[in-house]
């Protein structure tokens, strides 16, 4: 990230993630516009959310991987009451199945709520936090 | 078989308000001495007790409240409602394998004037987001603006929705007649109040398109314990007694407390599926013994998912099933008779075991005709209750 801030870019008001030990290496690595995954070293299988072993063979062998960030929307909502603290309208709240198989909760931006359809083709890309840092977020893949 | 057989012989409750005016150790300690007096069973004399891992009432604190002499054993459960059932798994399995003999199960908070599930952090402040408790995946939706339970259920509730072609417009036939059984319970928090499918409509989106208003539960103040014993002992004490003739938990792979879209298939409950299979073959029953079912509502859309994986009806036809008038009072299945916990309160689903208790002995202010089991579930738990 760029470390001399635009003062004139208005602050970003999404709050900061909150890693765990388990989990410090996937926002470490989306603060560089990076998006990362286990595997298993052994067995080869994905998994999320991060954990110390892998669930079908049992292994300790974890690689830290970049994942194709593509996927497509399984779940979308809207949250209105309360409102989500930090953003100014309702963001589209989604759940996404990664090509790789795993599932990850995020946005999905550049698109209407209303538009959004099941099984919508995105891919990742990144949006500013409180305390300077970047959580992955979801745009309609392109047609290419 | 030389189990013993678990009974419910008391039950207890302190009134359910959203400002009790006073702690949750007290509402703890009262709800237990009214369990204990409804049984007839003397505070001194309980030797486990169980809880939830959230509550903030510690087992030694509650046990010098109540004077109990000897504690034998005491237990918690993860999960939060989810698992409200298993506290009577644990204490049945207490009971059958002679460790205890009075068993105490409480939960008693102040979740609406001390702090509230339902609220977004304020200010930022995100002190009281944790990973444990079968919780841990929430820290990965909070960022995204999915901050409260409701979000979360509205997740993991629309592949069900689309699937099945199922809309907000269902829930709320659910609660109408939920309210319709509050609007008859003294104790409920909306006594007299019913509400039509209109009142449901135009209630205000909390997650749109899933959850209006109205279809989520309480945030309530209060406590609900209950006392389990020996069948044996229970037909000597002050009520009929109430057989648990099977409870058990299921917590399948993948599966999570309400953060629950990483498991297979999102367009069923497999928490659900799984307690009701193990449920039906502990206990030698089907569907077609159980006559009323107390069903955990956080969220409207539980109520349906756990009518389907529990074979009331088939997948996708819990709407059409509660459209048909089945969880009325005069249907197949009556539902929540109490109101549930959006009608009643929301004391994490301990006061809708203490309904399924009432429904046996045959108390219950909104008493469902005919005999027949009542089934209690919370989803990642349940039990059969019978009468003796």
């Amino acid at each position: 990230m760029d470390s001399s801030p635009d003062s004139s870019a208005p602050k970003p008001t999404r709050i900061a993630p909150i890693p765990t030990l388990d989990t410090q290496f996937f926002w470490d690595a989306a603060d560089r516009s990076s998006f990362v995954g286990q595997q298993c070293g052994d067995c080869r299988a994905f998994r999320f959310p991060p954990a110390p072993m892998c669930p079908s063979c049992n292994s300790l062998n974890t690689q830290i991987v970049e994942l194709s960030g593509r996927g497509r929307v399984i779940s979308w909502i809207k949250p209105i009451h309360p409102p989500a603290f930090g953003f100014k309208e309702p963001p589209t709240v989604a759940v996404i199945e990664l090509d790789e198989g795993t599932r990850f909760v995020s946005n999905i931006v550049g698109i209407a709520f209303e538009d959004v359809r099941l099984n919508l083709p995105v891919e990742v890309c990144f949006d500013a936090t409180m305390g300077k840092h970047q959580v992955p977020v979801f745009r309609p893949r392109s047609a290419s | 078989m030389s189990l013993r057989q678990a009974a419910i012989a008391g039950i207890g409750a302190t009134e359910f308000s959203k400002a009790s005016g006073r702690t949750e150790l007290q509402l703890a300690a009262e709800c237990s001495l009214a369990a204990c007096a409804d049984a007839g069973v003397d505070p001194k004399d309980i030797d486990g007790m169980i809880t939830f891992t959230i509550d903030n009432s510690d087992e030694i604190s509650l046990a010098r409240c109540l004077g109990v002499r000897d504690l034998a054993y005491t237990s918690r459960i993860p999960g939060g409602g989810a698992a409200a059932a298993a506290t009577l798994y644990h204490a049945m399995a207490l009971i059958d394998a002679k460790v205890c003999d009075n068993v105490l199960i409480w939960r008693a908070m102040n979740e609406r004037s001390q702090y509230r599930f339902g609220q977004a952090p304020q200010g930022g402040n995100m002190a009281g987001y944790t990973a444990g408790h079968g919780t841990g995946s929430l820290l990965w939706c909070l960022p995204f603006g999915a901050m409260t339970p409701g979000t979360w259920a509205g997740l993991a509730a629309r592949p069900y929705m689309e699937k099945y072609g199922v809309s907000n417009l269902d829930f709320g036939r659910m609660a109408v007649q939920q309210r319709k059984y509050a609007a008859t319970n003294p104790n409920a928090w909306f006594y007299g109040k019913p509400i039509t499918l209109e009142d449901h409509q135009n209630s205000r989106w909390i997650v749109e398109p899933v959850l209006r208003l109205l279809d989520c539960c309480q945030e309530s103040d209060g406590g609900v314990a209950i006392l389990v014993t020996s069948l044996e002992r229970a037909r000597d004490l002050k009520q009929p007694p109430v057989r648990i003739l099977g409870a058990t938990q299921s917590i399948p792979r993948n599966v999570e407390v309400i953060a629950n879209f990483y498991h297979d298939d999102l367009t069923v409950m497999p928490e659900a599926e799984g307690t009701a299979k193990r449920l039906y073959r502990q206990t030698g029953l089907g569907p077609q013994d159980i006559r009323a079912a107390m069903l955990y509502d956080a969220f409207s859309p539980h109520v349906l998912m756990q009518i389907e994986a529990f074979g009331f009806c088939g997948r996708g036809e819990a709407k059409d099933f509660i459209a048909a008038g089945e969880i009325a009072i005069d249907g197949r299945l009556p539902v929540n008779t109490h109101g549930g916990l959006a009608g009643e309160a929301y004391i994490h689903g301990m006061n809708t075991m203490a309904e399924g208790v009432r429904q046996i002995r045959r108390t219950a202010v909104n008493q469902v005709s005919g005999d027949g089991h009542v089934l209690v579930s919370s989803g990642m738990a349940g039990a059969i209750l019978a009468r003796a």
